[in-house]
């Protein structure tokens, strides 16, 4: 009963399991918390060396973060690993893209999961990367040294709703088409570029040559659309982001870390 | 690490902490909630799939993805090649210049209201108002033909709503073509320029720190802000559909 009380059980039990041969066997050395050893965990590691070693305490601080970038990132991930699973299941042909999305929910062990999953991460990114942008604009985060920073997350958020768009399509169900037809239609008033735009005359673009044919493939939203925003959605939308995440991740540090009061 | 922070922090380098393993912790615990949330919802709620795509079936009010129905409903006041193309680079260009035209040197790395009055404004009233209000207009209250219900009204796709629109040179009496289109780029023109010398007469000792170009491209990105707002209210109160008329593109 003492031990419990003065915790010392806890103690008795980590010694028992870190002494067990299983233990042993496994793990080859203990971890001795010295700040050396705090500071090579994050140096030594190819996954958390994107950190520094060390950071000002504000940082730590939810109420001036929000978390929202960290989160926007995980659900940048969840989105690629749900993601690739569904492209096992789906191709993006104008004749299967929708009876394969019924097969995914149906007939697929976790199909509707996945499914959920990826839609459900889709919307929260485009959400919190917006919020994001928010507590980075209230902080004034985007001040010198860090102008560059903020151009980066401009083209981040751009690149985060066009994912989401792109991806809206693929269900090839009355939703996804005519809400992209809705918003691809913008393309033909395109001024110069769209054959309903302004000045088009001058140019000579027409309903299958101008800024909307290009999108789609064609005069309307059909499977050669499909094909493209698949295309763009699963691997050069992807490629593009994911690059300018690098970019913005390493001038996080090299701009001298979160912003804090000067 | 929990405590609060007493003292002042009084430089960059001052009061830093491990990040193994106070940061990566709080990363862990951050990432199992987010996630523990997102696989509840997934199973909860499923994502939407309806019929199959149908091109001769256009559903009544069709509407872009829900991030996009701000833009989508300032269609209503805005041809598409505004609302729909310009507006959105704008939107995006204006964003990045952001830094390059606030040089405010104050509020870098914390929160402050006092000390950044207008910038806070300017950014709440696009993000909140202009954007993130347009979009709850436009999934909640749009309804068949785009007309406006409220949430306990019938979305009843045969409503009749009468279209009593004029353009602003016409409810000024004005009524040949030509007249109409000097009438209509005057006020245009008069808006952007009146705007513009209004702002520099008054900001007129900033001219020498913030520079020429920063405070034009400021006025204007800002009167084009303000400028959709007057649209709207243009079109909502008096019943403007065009404030200019041209051959080429009607504002």
């Amino acid at each position: 009963m003492d031990q419990i009380k003065s915790g010392k059980i806890f103690s008795e039990l980590a010694k028992t399991v870190t002494e067990s041969q299983v233990w042993t066997s496994s793990f080859r050395h203990g971890y001795a918390d010295t700040p050396r050893n705090r500071v090579l965990q994050i140096a030594s590691n190819v996954w958390l060396h994107l950190h520094p070693v060390k950071i000002q305490r504000h940082a730590l601080r939810i109420k001036f973060t929000w978390c929202m970038g960290g989160i926007t990132f995980l659900m940048f991930l969840v989105t690629v690993v749900t993601g690739v699973v569904l492209m096992f299941y789906y191709r993006p042909v104008g004749e299967y893209a929708y009876y394969d999305m019924k097969y995914l929910q149906y007939d697929v062990p976790f199909g509707m999961l996945m499914r959920n999953m990826h839609r459900w991460a889709a919307h929260s990114m485009v959400i919190t990367v917006w919020l994001h942008m928010f507590r980075v604009f209230l902080t004034g985060s985007y001040k010198p040294p860090r102008e560059f920073n903020w151009v980066i997350g401009v083209f981040l958020v751009t690149f985060t709703l066009l994912l989401s768009f792109t991806g809206y399509l693929l269900p090839w169900d009355q939703l996804s088409m005519w809400a992209v037809t809705v918003g691809t239609n913008m393309a033909r008033a395109t001024p110069f570029l769209g054959h309903e735009g302004p000045f088009a005359e001058f140019v000579g673009v027409s309903p299958r040559y101008d800024a909307r044919s290009v999108l789609l493939g064609g005069s309307l939203v059909g499977p050669p659309a499909l094909l493209r925003f698949y295309v763009l959605h699963c691997i050069f939308i992807p490629l593009v982001a994911g690059a300018l995440m690098i970019v913005h991740f390493w001038r996080i540090r090299k701009d001298g870390g979160i912003s804090g009061p000067l | 690490m929990a405590q609060a922070v007493k003292k002042k922090v009084e430089g960059p380098s001052a009061d830093k902490v491990h990040v193994w393993p106070y940061l990566v912790r709080l990363e862990f615990m951050c990432a199992i909630i987010c996630m523990i949330v997102l696989t509840v919802w997934s199973i909860v709620i499923d994502a939407p799939l309806e019929e199959a795509a149908n091109p001769t079936k256009t559903p009544n009010p069709s509407k872009a993805p829900w991030y996009f129905l701000g833009l989508q409903d300032i269609l209503v006041y805005f041809d598409p090649w505004f609302a729909g193309v310009v507006a959105p680079s704008l939107i995006i260009v204006g964003l990045m210049l952001i830094p390059y035209l606030d040089v405010n040197p104050k509020g870098n790395g914390y929160y402050t209201y006092a000390e950044r009055k207008v910038a806070i404004w300017v950014y709440c009233f696009g993000f909140l108002v202009l954007w993130i209000a347009l979009i709850i207009m436009g999934v909640f209250l749009r309804g068949p033909g785009w007309n406006l219900f409220m949430p306990w009204e019938y979305w009843d796709p045969h409503k009749v709503v009468a279209l009593t629109n004029v353009d602003l040179p016409y409810a000024f009496g004005i009524r040949t073509y030509n007249a109409a289109m000097i009438f209509g780029g005057l006020v245009v023109g008069g808006y952007f320029v009146l705007g513009t010398m209004v702002y520099f007469f008054m900001e007129r000792k900033a001219l020498k720190n913030v520079g020429f170009l920063r405070m034009f491209l400021k006025i204007q990105l800002l009167l084009i802000m303000v400028g959709i707002v007057v649209k709207i209210v243009l079109r909502l109160g008096f019943n403007i559909k065009y404030v200019w008329v041209t051959p080429w593109f009607n504002i």
